[in-house]
């Protein structure tokens, strides 16, 4: 019996470490979902059961929208998306990770902005940011398209009236 | 038996006082037809500054043509040049009085009520430049919450207001006596006297810093701003008083030598030396550092960006003070009444310009964040600012016109007694 | 304004200002239809929370009549141990003047007759940053960021030493414990002595009765910050003073598309505000003047 309960305390205690020896890998932020392109997710329900190509090449049949600009004499789309389950990406080491967790892929190469991003002050955060009220973090990929991420130019907000325009008088 | 005796003293004080009411309405309401023409020109452009004001209270201050980029406008520029004028009347007819200098000693009275009609002027423009009239009951010491001695506009409030109540007393104390034909108790009056020459000064100086104290403003966060204050005042001033007097001297039997108008001129002299010099200390130090903050200097001198409105203004001003100050500072055209005349009317306009507009605008102009926005008065701002001109000036007209009989003793307590044989001393 | 002497000079308040009122009142009417009550209406500070209950409740009634909406005014107070700072990274500001609309959208400004903004974003000329007076205010360009310039957005600082408070006769304007300064509305007599004296020109003035359209207004106020104001009264950025007392991210936050405003509290160690002080290089405009802003701009490229 003390065998026992020595048994299942090591496995109680085994399983505690593992899933806190993660630490920062598998901490969770608020976030909303990834902004994917509709009816995209998920995208086993056409890989699986194609062929895995890994040749680097220039897309044809499908994703014949997404420009590649990030990097693109680099890497090419299998460096990120996982070969085998691509409703995974993976990052350096092999590990799959989810789309809601896409951060951690991109701050393996941009790790200062990850580590601001974590601390709330790269990015976008919005809610409350104290107190139990709802708060969302906004994921890379909410702002920054992870194929093109530079920012595009916006039509800006139109200027104030000048002191003498006619909207301004009575 | 006595409380009879005060009744009586009481029923017969009541009746002087009906009687000499009685008499300042008709002394006031008799006169020339210059004098009526006066008046009634002056009323009619009160109550047309009246309806613009009502207008203005009506819809609010977007009826003036201030904006949050020039947040003052004519009004307070009227405001500044007004408090200067009410300060050098003062500081120059009470010291002349101390001094027993006596070719101005008559004269005391009518600055002191010209000091009053100013500061009445002064405190009415800020009150149509208020957004809530209605809320004015704020600025009460104790009534309402005022922020003293931390804020320079409730340090102006006590001052502005002391300083009339100092100007009313003085001179009713001493009319009233003299209307007794009774020798005022200097021992009781001259301290008030003596009291009323450094709040003169203080006035002056309050308003000064009102402007000095802002961080913000760097063409008003100088220390040369309270002494270019009180020597533009000792100029603008006095000029407006050598005229008041020539016209006194002219419509009444006051005596008032050339001689007074003569040393007043002297005065405004070495008052316009000051003030150009000071005016030349600030230019340097502006032109020569050539810092960002010479940027109000060059929109008010050269224009900003092609931005010039207040540059002909300027320089006129600069001409007129130039030549006022070698009109004064030479005797002969100081000792000749035509130069001396015009003299004064360069000083006043000139001064006005230069301590108004000229010092009020270029303040916000650019503004903190860089913009550039040019303020010209509208009609309604226009309008209001005459009518209060106007009533100032009405005011004083029926003061004096009540004042100087008493001086010269036309009007006094005994004619009043003259019809009453049993009320004269025994 | 201690509550030592309160009965003595309400007392002597009441009498005066009856005084007053009985012989001003026909000729002063006020600037819009309010009663006596309005007129004797007390500084907020001063206010029993018996006499704030019913001042709200007549400003909730006037706000239903006049904009058919029914308000909340709230008149939370500051929440303890809190100093609200504020971060903005100039190196993703793209001007594009989002954080202005929805700042005025929040905050029930007037919307023209006269347009009343409480951030003004400024273009400067790339290799010119602390001299404000070549920006231009009125860019409009078809995209933004233009090449060759960059953005400044400026509003109220919330200064710890603020000049507008010193310049205030009346104490309309003060600084509540949590760091924000605020303005009572219904206390301003409109003298714009506090606008000549902010260095950053953050406060504004309502010139005549704003122009809200009935149907853009918020109606989750706040009495010292987004309630719709009247004529002639001073207003100003609150660090959305409704939204942080309830620990929410102030409306410019909320709306910079590129994330470039940052906020919280600079007493919490573990803030944003205090990760950005402590690891960024941040600067406030017009330091030298001491005005102690809570404003902190930070590039990081």
């Amino acid at each position: 019996m003390q065998k026992m309960s020595y048994f299942i305390a090591s496995i109680f205690l085994l399983g505690v470490f593992l899933t806190t020896s993660a630490g920062a890998a598998n901490q969770e932020f608020p976030v909303p979902p990834p902004p994917f392109t509709e009816g995209i997710f998920p995208c086993s329900q056409c890989h699986a059961s194609m062929e895995v190509n890994r040749k680097k090449r220039e897309l044809k049949d499908e994703h014949t929208k997404i420009r590649m600009h990030h990097a693109e004499t680099m890497r090419w789309c299998l460096d990120c998306h996982d070969a085998k389950n691509r409703d995974k990406l993976h990052l350096y080491n092999g590990e799959l990770i989810n789309f809601t967790e896409s951060y951690r892929l991109c701050g393996e190469c941009h790790g200062n902005l990850y580590r601001d991003w974590r601390a709330g002050i790269h990015g976008k955060r919005t809610g409350y940011f104290m107190g139990t009220g709802k708060r969302t973090y906004l994921l890379c990929a909410h702002c920054h398209d992870p194929h093109e991420p530079k920012f595009k130019l916006i039509v800006p907000e139109p200027p104030p009236f000048r002191p003498t325009d006619r909207r301004n008088v009575k | 038996m006595n409380l009879r005796k005060a009744m009586e003293s009481l029923q017969g004080l009541l009746k002087e006082t009906w009687h000499f009411y009685k008499k300042t309405l008709i002394l006031v309401s008799r006169g020339s037809r210059i004098y009526y023409a006066w008046c009634f020109s002056l009323l009619a452009i009160i109550i047309v500054g009246f309806i613009f004001y009502w207008k203005q209270h009506e819809m609010g201050l977007i009826e003036t043509n201030m904006t949050d980029q020039v947040s003052w406008g004519l009004y307070i520029a009227n405001f500044t040049y007004l408090v200067g004028m009410a300060a050098a009347a003062v500081l120059l007819v009470i010291p002349s009085y101390i001094y027993q200098f006596k070719p101005i000693k008559e004269i005391v009275v009518l600055g002191e009520l010209f000091a009053a009609s100013s500061i009445v002027m002064a405190i009415l423009f800020v009150m149509v430049d208020l957004g809530r009239l209605d809320r004015v009951w704020h600025m009460i010491p104790f009534v309402g919450s005022m922020n003293f001695p931390t804020s320079l506009l409730a340090w102006d409030v006590l001052v502005l207001n002391g300083y009339l109540l100092l100007n009313l007393f003085i001179p009713i104390y001493l009319l009233v006596k003299f209307y007794y034909r009774k020798e005022p108790n200097w021992k009781f009056i001259l301290p008030f006297i003596l009291l009323s020459i450094p709040w003169a000064v203080g006035i002056h100086t309050v308003t000064a810093f009102l402007y000095n104290g802002l961080a913000a403003r760097p063409f008003w966060n100088a220390s040369i701003l309270a002494p270019r204050f009180l020597a533009s005042a000792f100029c603008s001033g006095p000029a407006i008083i050598i005229i008041i007097f020539q016209i006194i001297r002219k419509v009444s039997s006051v005596n008032l030598e050339d001689k007074a108008l003569f040393k007043i001129a002297e005065l405004i002299a070495y008052s316009m030396f000051l003030n150009l010099f000071l005016l030349g200390a600030e230019i340097f130090k502006e032109y020569y550092s050539g810092t960002v903050h010479m940027a109000s200097f060059k929109y008010l001198f050269e224009g900003l960006h092609h931005h010039n409105e207040l540059v002909p203004w300027i320089w006129a001003a600069m001409a007129m003070n130039v030549t006022a100050f070698i009109l004064f500072l030479i005797p002969s055209t100081r000792k000749r009444l035509s130069t001396l005349n015009l003299g004064c009317l360069l000083i006043i306009v000139g001064v006005w310009i230069e301590k108004g507009p000229g010092f009020v605008i270029p303040g916000f102009v650019p503004d903190p964040l860089g913009e550039i926005h040019e303020y010209v008065p509208n009609l309604v701002e226009l309008m209001v600012s005459f009518g209060i001109w106007a009533l100032g000036l009405l005011i004083f007209t029926l003061l004096i016109k009540v004042a100087i009989p008493i001086e010269t003793g036309e009007f006094s307590h005994t004619e009043y007694e003259k019809e009453r044989p049993y009320l004269r001393p025994h | 304004m201690s509550n030592k002497n309160y009965t003595r000079r309400e007392f002597i308040r009441n009498l005066s200002v009856t005084a007053l009122a009985g012989l001003s009142l026909p000729l002063l009417s006020s600037c819009s239809r309010e009663e006596a009550e309005d007129f004797l209406q007390k500084h907020f500070l001063e206010m029993t929370g018996e006499e704030k209950k019913r001042v709200i409740a007549k400003l909730e009634q006037r706000y239903l009549e006049q904009y058919g909406r029914k308000f909340q005014i709230s008149t939370q107070e500051a929440l303890p141990e809190t100093l609200w700072g504020y971060g903005l990274e100039l190196s993703r500001c793209v001007g594009c003047r989002r954080c202005v609309y929805a700042c005025a959208n929040e905050n029930n400004t007037s919307r023209y007759a006269r347009q009343l903004h409480w951030i003004r974003v400024l273009r400067l000329k790339r290799g010119n940053l602390i001299n404000l007076e070549d920006s231009e205010h009125y860019y409009t360009p078809e995209t933004v960021p233009e090449k060759g310039f960059i953005y400044l957005p400026v509003q109220c600082q919330q200064c710890q030493n603020p000049p507008c408070v010193k310049a205030c006769p009346i104490h309309a304007t003060w600084q509540e414990p949590d760091g924000i300064v605020v303005v009572d509305y219904n206390w301003c007599i409109g003298c714009r002595y506090c606008i000549a004296a902010c260095p950053y020109k953050g406060r504004v003035f309502n010139w005549a009765e704003p122009n809200l359209p009935k149907d853009e207004v918020n109606p989750n106020v706040h009495y010292l910050g987004n309630r719709p104001r009247t004529k002639c009264a001073v207003e100003k950025c609150t660090f959305c003073i409704q939204r942080v007392r309830q620990g929410r991210y102030p409306a410019c936050v909320e709306a910079c598309p590129t994330g470039a405003r940052k906020f919280g509290n600079l007493l919490d160690p573990k803030s944003e505000i205090r990760y950005i002080i402590e690891r960024k290089r941040v600067f406030r405009l017009r330091e030298e003047l001491n005005t102690e802003s809570k404003f902190y701009y930070f590039f990081e490229s």
